[in-house]
């Protein structure tokens, strides 16, 4: 049990948390909830694998699985924006939706053979830093460079540039939004489209990358709701999300390490001689999604922060909506 | 009549991912036809049948949908849809499976629609069945009540326990909605998936009937009574598996009808759903019937386990629900929270899980109910619009959101 060893699998496991939640969080700041982020992610994990398997290019899975994603989402956009649905209702039969068309496409698909996956590798001279090296820059995927790009240019794009200040302005008081000439609903259509695609995303991280294959809907197991509790904790911020998906990963690892040694701390392991303390292990994620949600919820509360004003809420200009 | 107005607009049924012709922008320049769609509020309460009417129309269209998909996916639609009749209602012996099926649906339905009515989101109504079953197995295993206890002792302890281990599981995320304000939806589903392992944890460690993943079977005492078990005296009975858990679900379906709409608990509820705002200003305490809503809606859901464990499976496994928490959802939203209607509505699903266990390729039944709560909640909006269609000139006719 090597505490490196933890961190960089950590970082790694990671990051496909990193992609659905830095989704989910963009749209959610357009005022939009999609629970549905666990059937994106199946549906993204089950397309990509079958596309490398077809075709042999994982780069080819990659993107049917970013389009597959995108469009499995606007179902939830249109029930959502163009005819005013309750987004709660609608995300679970997203999930639903996902999940089932997932199975359906995917059967056999578990016994395909192998596939080539997306390529790891290590940055020259950044992974010579101590400590920080070997963690963050060596023998990693690509997708987790990827995801280092992606959470400081979220964090960029939301809070300094002029799109992003739409997208917080559509999320937190669309009338004054529409009155600036912004198109709300197209914003919101195109948000949701994002959040879908970096689902996607997630499940090719997953099937081409991190864990490869595909395991029906153990593939994901649950990672998609922990997602969206992760956006809560995050508070919304891109920066806080990328440091709550890593200490799940690292949590991760460190359930499946934590058995291995046959002592602890100077004293016997228990879950290297009771293996089946394993179990209260593996609810550990899910324990701390929880606990994670309670420490989210009351420093909103402190702060006065919260949620996207409008999150939810459909947006009807005037009288006669739609 | 609602089923034809759901296919002109064309946005409505589009459940198969290729739904960005609908956007809002490219409404324009494509409409040349003499003839527009367009929807008003509606200002009247539609009739009491209207949306009956228009759950009906929602499902006939996604098995429209499920079987464009059967068809893609290599198989025969009409010969899929009539096999799930025939293996469902074909017979009194199937038609008692179905019922056996729908025992549970119906307790996790009302489970559901409890909780739903006050806008509670519990999500977490698997979790609940498990550590229900966990309950009632936990008399017989641990063994709170020795091997030859009476039925009579048996089968209400077990109720107790189930109704117990369930209600606690609901208190945990309602408690922490009450009193920290955390979100309800994914607690509950933690909740879910926490219920697993702590039951894996007995089914392979503590219980374990020879090394295998699951407990020994229990004792006859501590089955419900089967229709078959009354084969002598009614020969007509002999093979049929339906169970009292259907008698516990149809007096919880009283229960929860008692509750919702004739007791003030139930206005209560009703009242927060609706308008949580005007519910605090005339003084409801919001946070402790979030904690009952949660209890009660837990407890069903734990009976619900209780009642397929002893009335089915008859020993603590893995492998004790397809998914029966996540379709009470389905069906609670079909059922519009309507507990009598909830029990046609659990038939139906019971068939369709019943049926669905021999179909290729077996993901089809959970696609299905996907699709079916999509198009539901997509023609939600014919309950607060109305649909026409009127005659427009010659100029163009895209009308934006």
């Amino acid at each position: 049990m090597d505490l490196i060893i933890i961190l960089q699998a950590g970082v790694a496991t990671g990051t496909i948390l990193l992609f659905a939640t830095i989704g989910e969080l963009l749209t959610e700041r357009s005022g939009i909830l999609n629970l549905g982020v666990e059937g994106m992610m199946l549906i993204g994990a089950m397309s990509a694998y079958s596309t490398a398997i077809a075709t042999g290019n994982p780069w080819l899975g990659l993107l049917v699985a970013i389009l597959a994603g995108g469009l499995i989402s606007q179902v939830h956009a249109v029930i959502t924006i163009k005819l005013q649905a309750d987004q709660v209702v609608s995300g679970l039969a997203l999930t639903f939706l996902g999940a089932g068309t997932s199975l359906v496409l995917g059967e056999g698909l578990s016994k395909a053979g192998t596939v080539s996956l997306l390529p790891a590798f290590s940055i020259p001279l950044l992974d010579q830093i101590p400590i920080l090296g070997p963690i963050f820059f060596t023998r990693q995927s690509v997708m987790v460079y990827l995801g280092y790009l992606l959470v400081p240019l979220v964090w960029y794009y939301i809070n300094h540039t002029r799109p992003g200040m739409h997208l917080r302005a559509v999320g937190e008081y669309p009338a004054a939004a529409d009155a600036l000439g912004i198109n709300v609903a197209r914003l919101r259509y195109f948000y949701v489209f994002v959040g879908g695609a970096l689902a996607g995303l997630a499940g090719a991280t997953i099937s081409l990358a991190i864990s490869p294959g595909w395991f029906s809907e153990l593939t994901t197991a649950g990672q998609g709701w922990i997602a969206v509790g992760l956006v809560i904790f995050a508070q919304w911020d891109p920066v806080r999300a990328a440091f709550g998906s890593y200490m799940f990963g690292a949590l991760r690892r460190l359930i499946l390490d934590i058995q291995g040694p046959m002592t602890l701390f100077g004293m016997a392991n228990p879950f290297y001689y009771n293996p089946y303390l394993g179990f209260f292990l593996q609810m550990l994620p899910y324990a701390f999604t929880i606990i994670v949600l309670v420490i989210g919820s009351r420093e909103a509360v402190r702060k006065r922060l919260g949620s996207p004003a409008a999150l939810g809420t459909p947006y009807i200009r005037g009288e006669r909506g739609l | 009549m609602t089923d034809d107005e759901l296919t002109p607009d064309g946005k409505v049924t589009l459940p198969e991912g290729q739904a960005p012709l609908a956007g809002p922008t490219n409404g324009r320049g494509k409409s040349r036809f003499p003839f527009r769609i367009y929807l008003e509020p509606r200002l009247q309460e539609p009739p009491r049948w209207y949306p009956f009417a228009i759950s009906f129309g929602a499902v006939a269209i996604a098995l429209f949908f499920g079987g464009i998909v059967i068809a893609f996916a290599g198989g025969n639609p009409f010969a899929s849809y009539a096999h799930i009749a025939r293996a469902s209602f074909g017979s009194l012996g199937v038609f008692s499976d179905t019922i056996v099926k729908a025992t549970p649906l119906i307790l996790v339905g009302l489970a559901c629609s409890l909780a739903f009515r006050m806008k509670l989101w519990n999500i977490g109504a698997e979790g609940q069945f498990f550590l229900g079953a966990f309950g009632a197995s936990a008399v017989v295993l641990l063994p709170i009540l020795p091997e030859n206890t009476s039925p009579w002792i048996f089968i209400p302890v077990m109720m107790l326990f189930g109704i117990l281990a369930g209600a606690l599981w609901g208190f945990v995320p309602g408690f922490l909605k009450a009193k920290y304000n955390v979100n309800e939806i994914i607690s509950t589903l933690m909740m879910n998936y926490i219920a697993v392992h702590w039951n894996n944890f007995f089914i392979f460690a503590v219980w374990s009937d020879g090394g295998f993943q699951m407990s020994p079977v229990f004792p006859r005492t501590a089955w419900l009574p089967r229709l078959t078990d009354y084969a002598e005296q009614f020969p007509i009975l002999r093979g049929l598996t339906a169970h009292l858990g259907l008698i516990m679900a149809l007096a919880a379906v009283l229960v929860v009808w008692f509750i919702l709409y004739r007791s003030r608990w139930g206005y209560e509820i009703r009242l927060i759903g609706d308008n949580p705002k005007a519910a605090r200003y005339a003084g409801l305490n919001i946070q402790r019937n979030t904690i009952l809503v949660m209890m009660v809606s837990g407890a069903l859901a734990g009976l619900a386990g209780m009642s397929e464990i002893t009335g089915v499976v008859h020993r603590l496994q893995g492998a004790i629900s397809p998914g029966y928490g996540f379709t009470g959802i389905i069906i609670a939203w079909l059922a519009k929270l309507n507990p009598f209607a909830t029990v046609l509505v659990s038939i139906l699903f019971g068939a369709l899980i019943l049926a669905g266990r021999e179909i290729q390729p077996s993901g089809i039944p959970k696609m299905i109910q996907g699709i079916i709560l999509v198009c539901l909640i997509a023609s939600d909006f014919l309950m607060r619009y109305r649909v026409g269609i009127e005659r427009v000139g010659a100029e163009p006719t895209g009308e934006e959101a």
